[in-house]
């Protein structure tokens, strides 16, 4: 197991706070060795709360997508354990939201379609789903676009529907792979607020991936800095967020004071 | 939730989209269609002028004009003929179709299907038709049944790999969306798999259908008077031994023109399917 370690920040409070949610997903000693004998995880050990944010955050190569897709159950831990909260073994698929790097949509397939993916391999009728997809849509900022194809939007917009889709199966979890890696940073800011929105009102648990320092200190209430060959826990961080989680909290010395603590926790794991 | 900047008025946008998109593609179409029938003519007119000039001899080569009147004048036995080449042609197509989807939705059920298979199919594929045309005409008594197996082995080659492509080339995280939600196999197939295969489906249609023309053209020619003795091909056959060249050059562009009337049929079907989102079929913006 890699060393765990504390935030420089005070963490007091909001941490005893959260200290006292669910455990909701737990990875113990979790290694994973892929066929051409690449070592992805070794001995990772992690835990997801109930209703947090948290990020995973470290150099490509780390494993921070293999750890998303073995808690999705897209694939075998070599070995180690995926508990879930107190049903343990399989992962209850079905209450998984993904999204990946790219928006991942079917390109024959309208927005409407898209979105409604989820519900129709459920077996729910495109008239039955239609309230719940016209919900998500307007969730994400797309309503009135239901008629379009994915390549008549932009970037942004592709992953606003990627998202409506992950959360109109109403997940547990929402897993998300550098959702907004590929987009420029105007449209990444604000797809950052409207994902805090949603999670602030829709109480979901995120689990996020990315390598980017601001990003991440930005969104989480923790963040576990990876380090690679072999992908494994380096340093775990809680974000403190003086008042408000939103734009203003980007202008605040508490944030870069923050990003500053966690580049400096990365930098230490990709020496390592 | 607020409505973000990058977000425009969806109905207005969508109207003014379509608007536009309609005029693209008028243009589009003027764009293909006038410059080949331009050269049309200008070839055309060529080769009447260069036929005149020379003096070469109707039963040589004869000009447009020339192969034109034969055709109005020959309409009432070429016209017939047509429609059997076309019959079989079309019958050999939808064969094709419906056959070649089955196989390659059969292979694409296990990779060990596809494997023991595919090899059959690419030897069916590279036997030359020319070739296996007298032994089919011999074993199957009715020469119809036998035309029609001839173009439906030209002509299915195309759809099988082609689709068999299209169903293995399904993005690979959408697969795995599909199994985090629990779909079963039909679901995958059916949400996933078929749709994504259509354009590699259509794009083997499109060849296809010259083959099975072609097929049923050269099948007609190796049954010669043994025959049906009423397609396009056998009245290029009679023209031939009549010496009567303009009618040789009046069924032949006959056959042609059916070809590229299949061609174009099957390339506006294509159209059709994909223009609201497969690269290939959508404008580029410059």
């Amino acid at each position: 197991m890699a060393s765990l370690r504390e935030g420089a920040p005070g963490t007091v409070t909001a941490g005893a706070l959260r200290a006292e949610r669910q455990a909701l997903v737990t990875l113990r000693g979790v290694d994973k060795v892929y066929s051409n004998g690449v070592v992805a995880l070794k001995g990772l050990g992690l835990t997801v709360r109930e209703g947090e944010f948290l990020s995973l955050l470290g150099p490509s190569g780390c494993g921070k997508s293999t750890v998303l897709r073995l808690i999705a159950g897209l694939g075998e831990v070599s070995r180690g354990a995926i508990d879930w909260g107190d049903q343990r073994g399989a992962a209850p698929r079905r209450d998984i939201g993904f999204v990946f790097q790219d928006a991942t949509l079917m390109p024959w397939a309208s927005v409407f379609g898209n979105i409604y993916l989820p519900l129709r391999v459920r077996g729910m009728s495109r008239f039955e789903a239609r309230s719940r997809v016209e919900r998500a849509m307007d969730l994400v900022g797309l309503a009135g676009f239901g008629k379009a194809f994915p390549r008549e939007l932009s970037g942004g917009m592709r992953m606003r529907v990627s998202i409506a889709r992950a959360l109109v199966a109403e997940p547990r979890i929402l897993l998300m792979d550098e959702p907004f890696a590929a987009l420029d940073e105007i449209t990444r800011f604000r797809l950052n607020d409207d994902l805090l929105r949603l999670w602030a009102s829709e109480g979901w648990t995120v689990v996020f991936v990315t390598h980017s320092v601001f990003e991440s200190v930005y969104l989480s209430d923790r963040i576990l800095v990876m380090s690679a060959r072999p992908g494994r826990v380096f340093a775990e961080v809680s974000i403190e967020v003086p008042s408000r989680r939103d734009a203003s909290f980007r202008n605040t010395s508490s944030y870069s004071e923050q990003c500053r603590v966690v580049s400096a926790h990365l930098a230490e794991a990709m020496q390592r | 939730m607020s409505v973000a900047d990058d977000i425009p008025d969806g109905a207005e946008e969508a109207a003014a989209l379509a608007a536009r998109s309609r005029r693209d593609a008028l243009y589009g179409f003027l764009a293909r269609v006038v410059p080949p029938i331009v050269i049309l003519i200008v070839v055309l007119a060529a080769w009447e002028i260069a036929v005149r000039v020379a003096k070469v001899p109707v039963y040589i080569v004869p000009g447009p004009i020339v192969i034109l009147q034969t055709l109005v004048r020959d309409w009432s036995t070429l016209y017939p003929s047509l429609l059997v080449t076309l019959s079989i042609t079309l019958g050999a197509l939808a064969l094709a179709t419906v056959l070649g989807v089955a196989i390659a939705v059969l292979f694409a059920q296990s990779k060990w299907i596809e494997l023991s298979l595919f090899p059959y199919a690419v030897i069916l594929q590279v036997t030359p038709i020319v070739a296996i045309a007298p032994l089919i005409i011999i074993w199957v008594r009715d020469t119809t049944t036998a035309l029609l197996i001839c173009a439906w082995i030209v002509a299915f080659f195309p759809i099988v790999s082609n689709t068999t492509l299209g169903l293995n080339s399904t993005d690979h995280n959408l697969l795995h969306l599909l199994q985090l939600y629990g779909a079963s196999r039909r679901q995958v197939f059916w949400i996933l798999r078929l749709p994504s295969a259509l354009p590699y489906f259509l794009g083997g249609l499109r060849i296809s259908g010259g083959l099975a023309l072609i097929g049923s053209v050269v099948a007609e020619f190796v049954a010669g008077s043994g025959g049906i003795q009423s397609g396009l091909a056998y009245r290029i056959l009679e023209a031939g031994y009549q010496l009567q060249i303009p009618r040789m050059f009046a069924a032949l562009f006959m056959i042609t023109g059916t070809g590229i009337v299949i061609f174009i049929v099957l390339t506006a079907v294509s159209h059709f399917a994909l223009h609201r989102w497969h690269e290939s079929a959508v404008r580029r913006e410059g």
